[in-house]
């Protein structure tokens, strides 16, 4: 794994560990096709410290109870995407029945149609798209920059700045919409992608996770680069950027995620259609097809799929950065 | 490290920590200052600045509307946060056995979280539909009539909790995985080898050893839920009856719906101060809870 990699020196920190299996701590790549132990568990290789209470798993009452209520679960948390799409794909009529459908019955594309005649469904996507990816890029640029001035540049006021950017953490963003819009409004910003992508490119938490990152970072690298006549300019883009390939992973997932599915702030600053983001062309669209729940889905499903998409291929990688900020 | 030359450290802060710098100033603490500033005016974006000093927060303490909306906050924190941290935990300990299949499991329960709010609250307002909802429907099949939800001011907020609930579980679920298997292994052998099983192991090591992962989670959920507002928005606009109003809606409206600005920015900074209070009382405890540990 890339990771493994980017620590040549010393074992994988716990806080950068990467995979969530319990048997295999250390046992990298754990992935959709490998990772479930199979019953009766022959052929597993057994981990140090599996006691007797750990038996191999095996169709007894509590795996099966186990099974009945993660299915359960699983159903509760997947039937109503399968309700939106299938009501996307109803006739009106077949909308408002009792009881009712769930194969759609005629099946009709027409809801779709109507999504993409009464809105720039496009434009909403290419938006949000736009948007989402420069703002992580910047999080992540301005991040990893800021981080590493943090952890390994001296300067006068360092710790009394770095507070200062800790105790912006506590500041609910409701607290700076009011000034925030009268500033952009002022700058002439509205409806702009500026006004959309700059006040989500810089946070505290990013900086904080990378200083982390790099406080942590053993310095001898950085030193033989030094002796070189490198400064902290070149470490930072040629070294320090690579060596925290997983900490910036981690960060851009959470900004990514944040900015694709920001609602407030764009619903404040965007007023011309065109701007939109996809969830706020979606609310829109609210206020069009107000009870046609055939059309609002179909809505709905165009919004939701490319983001599960998305999430299919990058799953393990999602879950995995979430894992990591954790706690510590 | 090698001591560089004072004027290439000071190049080298500018360039590295001056867009950070720049950025923090401009979009967060500036805003965050000329908030308080607004907090003590009456401004409505166009005419003159009055300042009226504490007569906003005076006048927000004592409005039935404001203290209505920190009821209902309350309400939806009441009811989302035990039972999301509570069924979070059951699932992650049920993923984290040793059964086929828990990456799939663990990815589905993911789902929703990587859905926007504004979608989530879209299908769901849908399954909630009183006459042709799935919920409705199904509740119909052991013999209840369900609720109106939605439209009616007894169960909006219960609709918009059982959103919410069903949206996040799969993240809270996830951190609880990573801290379950942040438990060393030795302490369950030690375990096993006094014949400790079962729930007394769950008791006596795996739920002390995820207080701190407990913690974590309910403070981010608690600042979150505090801020609750998407779902609101798009699900009952804070209606029936201002039975689903919120503090942020209410924010939202003041601002920009009748233009108090000043008004806006008090009931803000209202909420700033109950999320601070709250996350410091966790901190408090946590240390506490930490000591008494040994």
């Amino acid at each position: 794994m890339a990771d493994t990699v980017m620590h040549p020196q010393r074992p994988p920190h716990p806080v950068l560990r990467t995979d969530l299996s319990p048997e295999g701590r250390g046992a990298r790549g754990l992935d959709l096709a490998s990772a479930p132990p199979l019953p009766g568990g022959r052929g597993r290789r057994a981990a140090p410290g599996e006691g007797a209470f750990r038996r191999s798993p095996r169709l007894n009452l509590p795996n099966l109870a186990t099974y009945a209520l993660l299915i359960l679960g699983a159903g509760i948390m997947l039937l109503p995407f399968a309700w939106m799409l299938s009501t996307s794909l109803k006739t009106r009529g077949a909308t408002f029945v009792t009881p009712p459908q769930w194969i759609p019955d005629p099946v009709t594309f027409d809801n779709y149609g109507k999504v993409f005649d009464s809105a720039p469904v496009g434009q909403f996507l290419f938006n949000s798209l736009f948007v989402s990816l420069t703002s992580t890029a910047l999080m992540v640029l301005f991040c990893a920059m800021s981080g590493y001035a943090f952890a390994r540049i001296e300067f006068r006021g360092r710790t009394v700045l770095f507070y200062a950017y800790l105790a912006t953490l506590m500041i609910p963003q409701q607290v700076t919409l009011t000034p925030l819009f009268i500033i952009m409004n002022w700058l002439g910003w509205t409806n702009t992608y500026q006004a959309l992508i700059l006040p989500s490119s810089f946070g505290a938490f990013g900086t904080f996770l990378l200083r982390q990152f790099f406080l942590r970072l053993p310095r001898e690298i950085e030193e033989a680069a030094f002796i070189d006549g490198a400064g902290y300019i070149r470490i930072v883009f040629t070294i320090a950027i690579h060596l925290a390939r997983p900490a910036l992973a981690t960060l851009a997932v959470f900004a990514f995620m944040a900015s694709w599915n920001s609602f407030l702030w764009p619903l404040i600053i965007t007023t011309d259609t065109s701007m939109m983001t996809l969830p706020l062309g979606l609310s829109a669209l609210q206020g069009r097809w107000t009870t046609d729940w055939n059309v609002l889905m179909a809505g709905t499903v165009i919004a939701t799929v490319p983001i599960i998409a998305v999430y299919v291929f990058a799953q393990r990688f999602i879950i995995k950065g979430l894992s990591h900020t954790g706690l510590k | 490290m090698s001591p560089a030359a004072p004027r290439q450290k000071y190049l080298a802060l500018a360039v590295l920590l001056g867009p950070s710098l720049a950025g923090m100033f401009v979009f967060l603490m500036l805003p965050v200052a000329s908030s308080l500033v607004l907090s003590f005016s009456n401004w409505d974006l166009i005419g003159e600045i009055q300042w009226i000093g504490l007569d906003n927060y005076v006048a927000a303490l004592g409005d039935p509307v404001v203290l209505g909306a920190l009821r209902n906050t309350l309400t939806y924190i009441l009811g989302y946060l035990p039972a999301t941290v509570g069924i979070a935990l059951g699932l992650a300990l049920l993923l984290n056995r040793r059964i086929r299949g828990r990456v799939v499991f663990r990815a589905i329960y993911f789902v929703p979280v990587v859905t926007s709010w504004v979608a989530v609250s879209l299908i769901w307002k849908w399954l909630l539909n009183p006459q042709y909802g799935l919920v409705n429907v199904a509740l119909g099949w052991f013999g209840i009539k369900g609720p109106g939800w939605l439209f009616d001011p007894q169960w909006a907020m219960t609709g918009v909790i059982l959103t919410s609930i069903w949206k996040d579980i799969g993240f809270v679920t996830v951190i609880y995985l990573a801290g379950l298997q942040d438990i060393p292994e030795h302490l369950y052998e030690a375990a096993a080898l006094d014949g400790v099983t079962g729930w007394q192991r769950f008791w006596h090591i795996t739920f002390p050893m995820l207080v701190p992962t407990t913690f974590f989670v309910t403070t981010i959920s608690l600042i979150s839920s505090f801020q609750v507002f998407d779902q609101v928005w798009v699900m009952t606009q804070g209606g029936p009856a201002g039975a689903t109003s919120v503090m942020v809606e209410l924010i939202y409206k003041n601002a920009f719906s009748y233009y108090r600005m000043g008004y806006a920015s008090a009931i803000s900074w209202v909420l700033f101060a109950l999320i601070f209070a709250v996350t410091i009382a966790q901190h408090v405890l946590q240390k506490r809870v930490d000591r008494s540990d040994g």
